[in-house]
């Protein structure tokens, strides 16, 4: 019988990404729920050093696939090494995060295992050893409680949604052998963004701008700076040219899930806050009262934001200083 | 070059989503259906593919009677045929079976590359090309803004968090959509006209030999139990003052205090 939770973590050159400790910290309660061994994987090329600090999160097992060929992420060769990692330990639940990486994976594990996904879940409940995921549909305009029939359920969470929990656990690390198999994708050049930007789907804080900015996103950068923020953008200011694609927050960009998610000069239509919705605070500026954006604010200013934004951003550095 | 686009039918983006009856779907007979916004991208690509290397643009979509309107839509916007599976044993199908039965289909349609979209913003489920790309046993490359073309290759540009990369696959290949791949165009008049002419293929889930015990609400893998609505925000605390510094102030003050992020 399948059982035991496995959780595939995500690294990038040696760095594991949050959302890695935030699906070890989820599969520890669910492994504890279930009386059962949680085991973390961590694919890459020289990665063993890193491997156990899995353990603090709660892992009871970490195997580390380390080959030269797991370097940068694949579709196939990460399919592949995973797929045989999974049919030989028989987990029950497996755990990852819905990153890009992550979407791009499940998919095709879930096809190669027969396994069903709940993608990019906010809950996981576990009641009566049944685990019940909560997912948004539609744009997040529903929630849906799913359940998955058959083993192993690959269970995708939206990353900064599940609380980071320290749990030290004696751990080990195993370097099993594996098989990367036949791979028919290669990766040709690989292109960092520069600087300390702060990646917008892992940011605690995000501060976004809309056509009201009339594409001048100084002020949003500067609050953006002062609060260790990350820059997002409505789809208007992306059609602008004002920001780029990767900046676009909502139904056809990404989906953010910050503590605090700051719009300004942004309507508030509802592809928008398809991408922002499950934000736990959201702030509005905005000059129109009316804007429909407040309606699903927590905290609303009515005003210009080219007078409000660098006010904010005064007061933000005065009280960190 | 044998280019098969994806293609779903949902609801606008702009419609009321209501819960049914019977706690676990949708009403549809109230919504405004379009075709998926990540597929029009990916009909975008295949037409632009098509102009530079010459070939054929094949629409495969699953779905009922009324998705023949996203299918005319495609063809309208320069498509060449389509293959319409319909059939109620279908409907309900999640993201595994839906796979299932699109692979089936693209057993008899040649291919060199298949363009999806990255999700469906239905059920949000990131989940088919992938899976039909596994059942089909050819590589993948997703959330693709660029591509190149050449000696039995694709050459995709992809971003990701925090970076991008170039990643080349061999074909056939399937590649899935998102924003910054290329401006859909619309559907011209004169395309409208010649797409009512242009053949369309109806099959059902018998004629691809797919077991219809299979497929369907009633053997989702993943069952929704229920659908709710999230819940309500409290009512929004609007924050005044008499200057911009005195707003701010009250404004950090709050979050300070509440919220506890700064
Ligand atoms: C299929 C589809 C998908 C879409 N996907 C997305 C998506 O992913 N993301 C997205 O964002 N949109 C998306 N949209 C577009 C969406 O419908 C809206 O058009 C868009 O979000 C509006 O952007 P905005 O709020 O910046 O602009 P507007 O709606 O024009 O609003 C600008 C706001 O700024 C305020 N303002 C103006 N000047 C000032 C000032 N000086 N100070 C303060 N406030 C000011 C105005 O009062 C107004 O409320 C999509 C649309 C469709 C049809
Ligand atoms: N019923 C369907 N018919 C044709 N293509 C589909 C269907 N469902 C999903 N797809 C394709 O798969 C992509 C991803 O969908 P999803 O996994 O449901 O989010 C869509 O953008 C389509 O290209």
């Amino acid at each position: 019988m399948a059982q035991g939770v496995f959780v595939i973590t995500e690294q990038r050159d040696g760095e594991f990404r949050k959302v890695s400790f935030e699906a070890v910290s989820e599969g520890r309660r669910v492994a504890d729920g279930l009386s059962t061994d949680l085991t973390a994987a961590v694919l890459g090329s020289g990665i063993e050093g890193i491997a156990g600090e899995l353990g603090k999160y709660g892992a009871d097992k970490v195997v580390a696939a380390d080959d030269q060929s797991l370097a940068d992420y694949t579709t196939d060769a990460y399919t592949n090494v995973l797929a045989g990692l999974i049919k030989s330990l028989d987990p029950a639940v497996i755990i990852l995060g819905a990153t890009m990486q992550g979407k791009d994976l499940a998919g095709r594990l879930a096809a190669r295992l027969d396994a069903g996904v709940a993608m990019d879940c906010v809950a996981v409940k576990l009641e009566d050893g049944q685990l019940t995921y909560t997912r948004p549909m539609f744009g997040g305009k529903v929630l849906a409680d799913v359940e998955i029939e058959g083993t192993p359920q690959i269970v995708a969470i939206r990353p900064n949604v599940m609380t980071i929990t320290e749990k030290s656990k004696d751990c080990a690390t195993e370097k099993p052998a594996i098989q990367v198999g036949d791979v028919k994708t290669a990766i040709l050049e690989k292109i960092m963004d520069t600087g300390d930007k702060v990646e917008l789907t892992e940011a605690d804080i995000v501060v976004s701008g809309g056509r009201g900015t009339g594409g001048d996103f100084a002020a949003v950068e500067e609050l953006a700076a002062a609060l260790g923020a990350a820059v997002g953008a409505s789809r208007s200011a992306v059609d602008e040219g004002w920001r780029p694609h990767s900046d676009q927050v909502g139904q056809t960009g990404k989906v953010v899930s910050p503590t605090m998610y700051v719009a300004c000069g942004i309507s508030g239509a509802i592809q928008h806050l398809a991408g922002m919705s499950t934000s736990k605070y959201i702030v509005a500026i905005n000059k129109d009262p009316e804007a429909p954006i407040f309606s699903k604010a927590d905290f609303g200013i009515v005003g210009d934001l080219f007078d409000m934004v660098p006010a904010i951003a005064e007061e933000i550095k005065k009280i960190k200083a | 070059m044998e280019i098969v686009v994806l293609l779903k039918q949902v609801p606008d983006t702009e419609s009321m989503i209501s819960i049914a009856d019977d706690g676990v779907s949708i009403k549809k007979e109230d919504i405004k259906w379009i075709m998926n916004p990540y597929d029009e991208l990916a009909v975008e690509e295949g037409l632009q593919i098509k102009e530079a290397q010459g070939g054929t643009v094949t629409i495969l979509s699953m779905g009922p009677q009324k998705a023949i309107e996203a299918i005319r839509t495609a063809l309208a916007m320069g498509a060449d045929k389509g293959v319409h599976i319909n059939d109620p044993a279908t409907e309900g199908s999640d993201a595994l079976a839906t796979a299932k039965i699109l692979s089936a289909a693209l057993k008899e349609i040649p291919y060199d590359l298949i363009i999806a979209g990255h999700r469906a913003v239905d059920e949000d489920n990131y989940q088919v090309a992938a899976a039909v790309a596994e059942f089909l046993g050819i590589p993948q490359v997703s959330m693709v803004v660029k591509t190149e073309l050449g000696d039995g290759k694709i050459k995709c540009h992809r971003t990701f968090e925090g970076g991008s990369v170039v990643v080349e696959a061999a074909l056939p290949a399937m590649i899935t959509t998102q924003r910054g791949l290329n401006e859909p165009r619309y559907a011209s008049l004169p395309g409208i006209m010649k797409a009512k002419k242009k053949p369309v293929d109806v099959k059902t889930a018998a004629d691809l030999d797919v077991d219809p015990a299979s497929v369907g609400t009633a053997n989702r893998k993943v069952k929704i139990k229920t659908l709710r609505f999230p819940p309500e925000r409290q009512a929004v605390q609007m924050i005044e003052g008499e200057s911009p510094a005195e707003i701010a102030a009250q404004l950090v003050k709050v979050l300070h205090e509440e919220t506890k992020i700064i």
